[in-house]
């Protein structure tokens, strides 16, 4: 209670909190609700039974029926309350069940049959957390295949991305060479050409050079984003020529100058354009879409796309693949949130 | 990097000292080059020749027909008049969602952003509630979302709580573009807040004490201060959203696949299913259709520069008057 009393008690300036703090507050818990409820609700359902999906209306939290080992039974029997012909209600272990007839016997008792109308008995119910939606899913589909060419593609290309973006961004602040602004604003200028208005002459392109159904067909046209050469050269810019002067006298060579030097000067900027280019890698759809055709190459949202087409009956290991796609995404806004939103607030770019 | 190192190096003896930046550049710019500049021009190839094939020498050139088969209509107003209706219907739903999610999503950004700019608890942790999904993939967005719209999910699920009959929410025509506009605003608020509250940071706050030494109303200190200084960052924001929402695709795709019929099928799946996802992969009409969509954002990015120049004017005349 003292957090909700501190919340109610803080307010802009003197006097007692008028409509203004109401509505912020308001606003704010809508908001929490709006943004993060549908999220909980996945996470929350993707541990559910597929029989319990079935459920409507749903349970909040995972339910699962429990079981039970009975003696002289292989497998654990399915756990039932039974309305019994005379009105009490025993808790009874299902054997089989033909029609609507059902035949249970007493996990203590286990020699005596009963036969009962199976309107007669409810599931008893366990809070049970359904894992085996996360293990199944990667027997039953090649969902490591996916995870594995989704990861290849997120960090080869960003590795790529760091390195291509930090040479230009380098020439473009270090050297005064002929056509040097020219080629910054040609670089500058494809911000303004988004891959939506060129994929047919694009998908050309890829299939002339091979690489249809192949990851690096994904990699190779995204890996000189302008955003990363604008945001590496502007931090660059602020790094001292003195520095370079220096390592000259000492006859380093310009490779390594920009190896040794630039670059490990250069980490902050990196690192948000590192975080930058994972979250665009690992969300990317509409260009995979087009050049991964085979199954065994699909990225995961490409997987996602297909199964939720294919298994709208099997929606518990849909959300479970759903889960592990966005658990990266949301691990690293946990932990990069504050290198996140000043990057973005300080560039512009998302 | 020393295997670099050395054919930089003997480069170096070449070519100089500065016009080595040539040789730093070049990865960045052929990859562009291959990938950005030349299939621009290779897509006018494609939008003036027709035929199935892809490799350009196959292709028997046919001028302007595949915009003539585009643009053959006997009413614009109605698509179905159009020779190809669902371009147009495209068009349309591209139009009207472009103006509703944009509209609606600048609006409830500037509110977020006003409430996140107050001192309240918590700033920090509501800013990050209101950004997260931002970053989560446009398919896991369309998933989350169909999950709690679909027929036995949760909203049916407490409207039948509240002993209401449940709804088609992705059936319905207009229900299934509503959550369409919805989710898709749920999906990238976020993004536009943070940049009206980095511009509302930036207001200096004597500006406020000042009105408030006049006492002037909340209403007025915001119609007067807060709105006509955030105005370069609301319009940053409004075309900048109006140019990704012309090309809305991925959430929509996987949410209602276009569907109920063509009620959310918008530009840019005309282009894909025209191009690569119909068993007669029609490139030239899907390059046609690419250079309307093209001419578009070329039109809202032209009136992006004049609105900033216009603006940054506007401001500095302000300033020095």
């Amino acid at each position: 209670m003292a957090s909700v009393t501190t919340i109610l008690s803080a307010r802009r300036g003197r006097g007692k909190p008028d409509w203004t703090d109401w509505f912020s507050y308001g606003y704010l818990l809508l908001g929490l609700v709006l943004m993060f409820g549908p999220v909980l609700w996945l996470v929350l359902s993707s541990f559910k039974s597929a029989a319990a999906l079935n459920e409507f209306p749903p349970q909040l939290l995972p339910y699962g029926q429990k079981s039970i080992a009975v003696p002289g039974q292989e497998k654990p029997l399915p756990l039932y309350r039974v309305t019994m012909p005379d009105g009490a209600t025993r808790e009874l272990a299902e054997v089989r069940r033909i029609g609507i007839q059902a035949t249970l016997v007493d996990p203590k008792a286990p020699d005596q049959e009963y036969k009962v109308n199976i309107r007669d008995r409810k599931p008893v119910r366990e809070f049970r957390l359904a894992t085996e939606n996360y293990s199944e899913i990667f027997d039953k589909f090649s969902f490591g295949t996916y995870l594995w060419n989704s990861v290849f593609i997120t960090i080869v290309a960003t590795l790529i991305t760091l390195l291509f973006n930090a040479m230009a961004a380098f020439a473009l602040s270090k050297y005064r060479f002929g056509g040097r602004d020219a080629v910054f604003l040609v670089i500058i200028s494809t911000l303004m050409i988004p891959p939506t208005i060129i994929l047919v002459p694009n998908f050309l392109v890829v299939s002339e050079l091979g690489l249809l159904n192949s990851l690096w067909g994904v990699i190779w046209p995204a890996v000189a984003t302008p955003t990363g050469v604008f945001l590496l050269r502007q931090y660059m810019l602020t790094i001292p020529d003195e520095l370079i002067d220096a390592a000259r006298m000492d006859y380093a060579s310009e490779w390594r100058i920009f190896w040794r030097i630039i670059l490990p000067l250069s980490a902050p900027a990196l690192a948000v354009l590192a975080i930058f280019s994972v979250m665009w890698r690992w969300n990317d759809f509409l260009w995979p879409l087009i050049v991964l055709s085979r199954t065994e190459k699909f990225t995961l949202q490409l997987a996602l796309n297909a199964f939720q087409g294919e298994l709208t009956t099997q929606w518990h290991y849909l959300l479970a693949m759903t889960v592990i796609t966005l658990l990266p995404v949301t691990l690293v806004f946990a932990f990069l949130q504050k290198y996140i939103t000043t990057g973005i607030a300080s560039a512009g770019v998302k | 990097m020393n295997a670099v190192d050395a054919p930089m190096r003997a480069v170096q003896r070449v070519l100089g000292v500065p016009r080595i930046g040539w040789m730093f550049v070049a990865p960045n710019l052929a990859i562009l080059g291959l990938f950005t500049f030349l299939p621009i021009v290779v897509n006018f190839y494609f939008a003036f020749t027709g035929g199935v094939q892809l490799y350009p020498s196959e292709r028997p050139f046919t001028g302007l027909e595949n915009l003539e088969t585009l643009f053959e209509c006997e009413s614009y107003l109605d698509p179905s008049t159009c020779r190809k209706d669902l371009f147009w219907r495209a068009i349309y739903n591209t139009g009207k969602f472009a103006l509703l999610q944009v509209g609606l999503m600048v609006a409830f950004a500037l509110i977020t952003a006003l409430v996140l700019n107050r001192k309240i608890l918590g700033r920090g942790f509501f800013r990050g509630v209101f950004f997260y999904p931002v970053l989560l993939s446009p398919v896991v967005v369309a998933l989350i979302w169909k999950w709690v719209l679909q027929r036995e999910g949760v909203l049916n699920a407490v409207l039948a709580g509240a002993g209401a009959s449940p709804v088609g929410w992705l059936s319905d025509a207009s229900w299934a573009f509503f959550w369409c506009v919805f989710v898709s605003i749920w999906a990238h608020m976020g993004f536009y807040t943070l940049i009206l509250l980095a511009g509302l940071q930036a207001i200096p706050a004597d500006l406020y004490e000042a009105a408030a030494m006049d006492s002037a109303s909340p209403w007025r200190r915001f119609s007067r201060i807060t709105l006509p200084l955030l105005m370069p960052n609301l319009i940053v924001v409004l075309v900048l959203g109006l140019i990704r929402a012309v090309q809305i695709f991925d959430e929509v795709f996987v949410l209602t696949g276009g569907g109920p019929g063509s009620a959310t099928t918008f530009i840019v799946q005309f282009i894909y299913q025209t191009g690569f996802a119909e068993s007669i992969h029609q490139y030239g009409l899907a390059a046609a259709a690419s250079l309307v969509l093209a001419l578009s954002l070329l039109v809202l990015t032209l009136l992006q520069l004049r609105m900033t120049r216009k603006n940054l004017a506007g401001g500095k005349a302000n300033g020095d008057g």
